[in-house]
């Protein structure tokens, strides 16, 4: 045996580096980002902060308003777009016909899920707030969401669906149970944790999202909670780029424990979801 | 094809009620013709093999029975099915009604992902059965029908898929009895079986013969032998489309077929 080089493991370690190195480049953004909200945003975290209203346009007191806001916000979303999504989801996977409509209509979900944000903004603005009188308000915010959140729990529970293997099917239809039964005892249950990892990523997104409601139903500031889901409503998205863009002299330290409040709302529910999704894993591999 | 009923005095004589009727059955996918006018008469509380080369249409046809063909799109019957008399194929049968009386069992065993007994009371409880007493019934007496209530017993809570391959085949099979259908199909249903499942299955088709109607897809010759009392040869014409080329009783089928390309396929001589 040589001990040399040959060129074929030159080039396949000059291979390695390089995949190496596109990792590393795909993932030190996101420590970046995520150490330096940390560490710039921890010493503004404080009891008060997470349980008062804000004072002074929010260079004093807390964000209690804004963090419930933003959980209405996804409820309101999820409690629209779930339902809607898993009864298309059914319908696209089980009992639509493969011919035109069907491609059309898989063809427009696609495409919800790229239409910019700002534009499901002025959509809900023209249909949600002025055509159905709804006004500036959560109702509004979370349709708006909805529509926009459908694009993704329709194509989760679509593929969450498919996703069953067709034996289950057969062997509930082949003991006489109808089509809607198989469905429902069969089919959903092995389903759930794929369609609940789409929801719980909607609602992270919704989470999230600042362009829609800022035209919808989002305040800057309210001396209290919202009543009724005709009341308008803080977000930490919105407050986190009004205190950040229009709030002079305010004190970075807040602005990015505003950002680290909503960072850790989000992630919570996108590592919620990784868990779902690899607890369902393990239970259909060890029997 | 003349259909040669002549029994043997080997075997046990079986019923000459006819259960199962098809004439000039042929199945299209599409612009493929899988089948082609098939006309073959399945006697009752019988069990009926169905052998032949891969790919020859034989699952596909016994998958007409119960009208599993259905779910597939594009796929076109000619000809008739006769369930006691009664055309499958009209347009006023209920399908789940009919897979009620006429039950599956699969090549790779599929029980769900729920407990023993929820597998078992799966049908039932699909057609109406709630009382939790008659269900009980019910699924002890599908287990044991299976041959499997002694080893499950004490286990009825636990999930089917903790089972080994042999058990869950009989609980799917526990789970078709529990419905009370008339006729079995079985589709290679010891394909992904060890040697001993397979004749533990084997012999439970034929305690299961006496008040069912079997009809069975088989790879395996020497299955096809031991278990059944009457044997369809199917293969293919150049077209692909499966036909049948002889249908008796399993002893003269094996031992004096009449037709030369039986005898080369279970001489093993075909190509």
């Amino acid at each position: 045996m040589k001990t040399s080089i040959s060129p074929r493991q030159i080039s396949q370690r000059m291979a390695f580096t390089l995949l190496i190195a596109a990792t590393a480049i795909v993932v030190i953004p996101v420590i970046v980002i995520i150490v330096q909200i940390v560490v710039n945003g921890a010493g503004a975290i404080t009891w008060e902060f997470l349980s008062q209203s804000p004072m002074q346009a929010g260079k004093a007191g807390g964000i209690f308003p804004a963090i419930v806001g933003t959980f209405y916000l996804m409820l309101g979303t999820i409690i629209v777009a779930l339902p809607l999504g898993i009864l298309a989801g059914i319908y696209l996977s089980e009992y639509a016909r493969d011919n035109w409509l069907t491609r059309t209509v898989n063809l427009a979900i696609v495409n919800l899920a790229g239409v910019p944000s700002i534009v499901y903004g002025l959509f809900g603005l023209g249909v949600f707030v002025l055509m159905f009188h709804f006004g500036m308000s959560l109702l509004a915010a979370s349709l708006t969401l909805a529509c926009q959140a459908l694009a993704m729990t329709v194509t989760t529970s679509r593929e969450a669906i498919l996703t069953v293997p067709r034996e289950y099917r057969e062997g509930s239809l082949a003991v006489g149970a109808t089509r809607w039964q198989t469905i429902w005892n069969v089919v959903l249950p092995q389903a759930r944790p794929g369609i609940i990892t789409g929801a719980v990523l909607a609602m992270s997104r919704a989470a999230g999202e600042t362009a829609p409601i800022l035209v919808v139903g989002a305040a800057f500031f309210l001396p209290g909670l919202p009543q009724s889901p005709l009341d308008q409503f803080m977000a930490l998205p919105y407050h986190l780029y009004t205190v950040a863009a229009h709030v002079p002299g305010i004190s970075k330290t807040t602005i990015w424990g505003v950002a680290l409040v909503l960072l850790v709302v989000v992630l919570s529910f996108n590592v919620l979801a990784t868990i779902i999704r690899l607890r369902a894993r393990k239970r259909r591999y060890s029997t | 094809m003349s259909i040669n009923l002549e029994l043997t005095d080997k075997k046990a004589p079986i019923s000459d009620e006819i259960r199962i009727s098809t004439r000039d059955l042929s199945l299209y996918y599409g612009d493929f013709q899988a089948l082609r006018n098939i006309t073959l008469d399945i006697l009752e509380n019988a069990i009926t093999a169905i052998i032949g080369p891969s790919g020859c249409g034989k699952s596909t046809f016994l998958r007409l029975f119960n009208r599993m063909n259905d779910l597939i799109t594009g796929v076109r019957v000619e000809g008739s099915v006769e369930l006691d008399g009664v055309n499958i194929y009209d347009k006023d049968i209920d399908v789940v009604e009919l897979r009620k009386r006429v039950g599956m069992v699969f090549q790779k065993p599929n029980p769900f992902p729920m407990s023993v007994f929820e597998n078992v009371a799966f049908g039932p409880k699909r057609h109406g059965r709630k009382n939790r007493m008659e269900l009980e019934d019910i699924v002890e007496k599908s287990l044991k029908q299976a041959a499997l209530w002694d080893e499950v017993e004490d286990k009825l809570g636990q999930s089917a898929l903790a089972l080994s391959g042999g058990q869950q085949q009989r609980l799917c099979i526990a789970r078709v009895l529990a419905v009370e259908p008339e006729v079995i199909l079985m589709d290679e249903p010891c394909s992904a079986l060890d040697p001993i499942a397979t004749l533990r299955i084997e012999d439970l088709m034929r305690s299961l013969a006496e008040n069912y109607t079997i009809v069975i897809v088989t790879h395996n010759m020497q299955q096809a032998a031991r278990a059944s009392d009457m044997s369809a040869f199917f293969m293919m014409e150049d077209d692909r489309a499966g036909i049948l080329v002889e249908y008796g009783p399993t002893e003269k089928l094996f031992t004096n077929p009449e037709d030369k390309r039986t005898e080369d396929y279970i001489t093993g001589r075909f190509g």
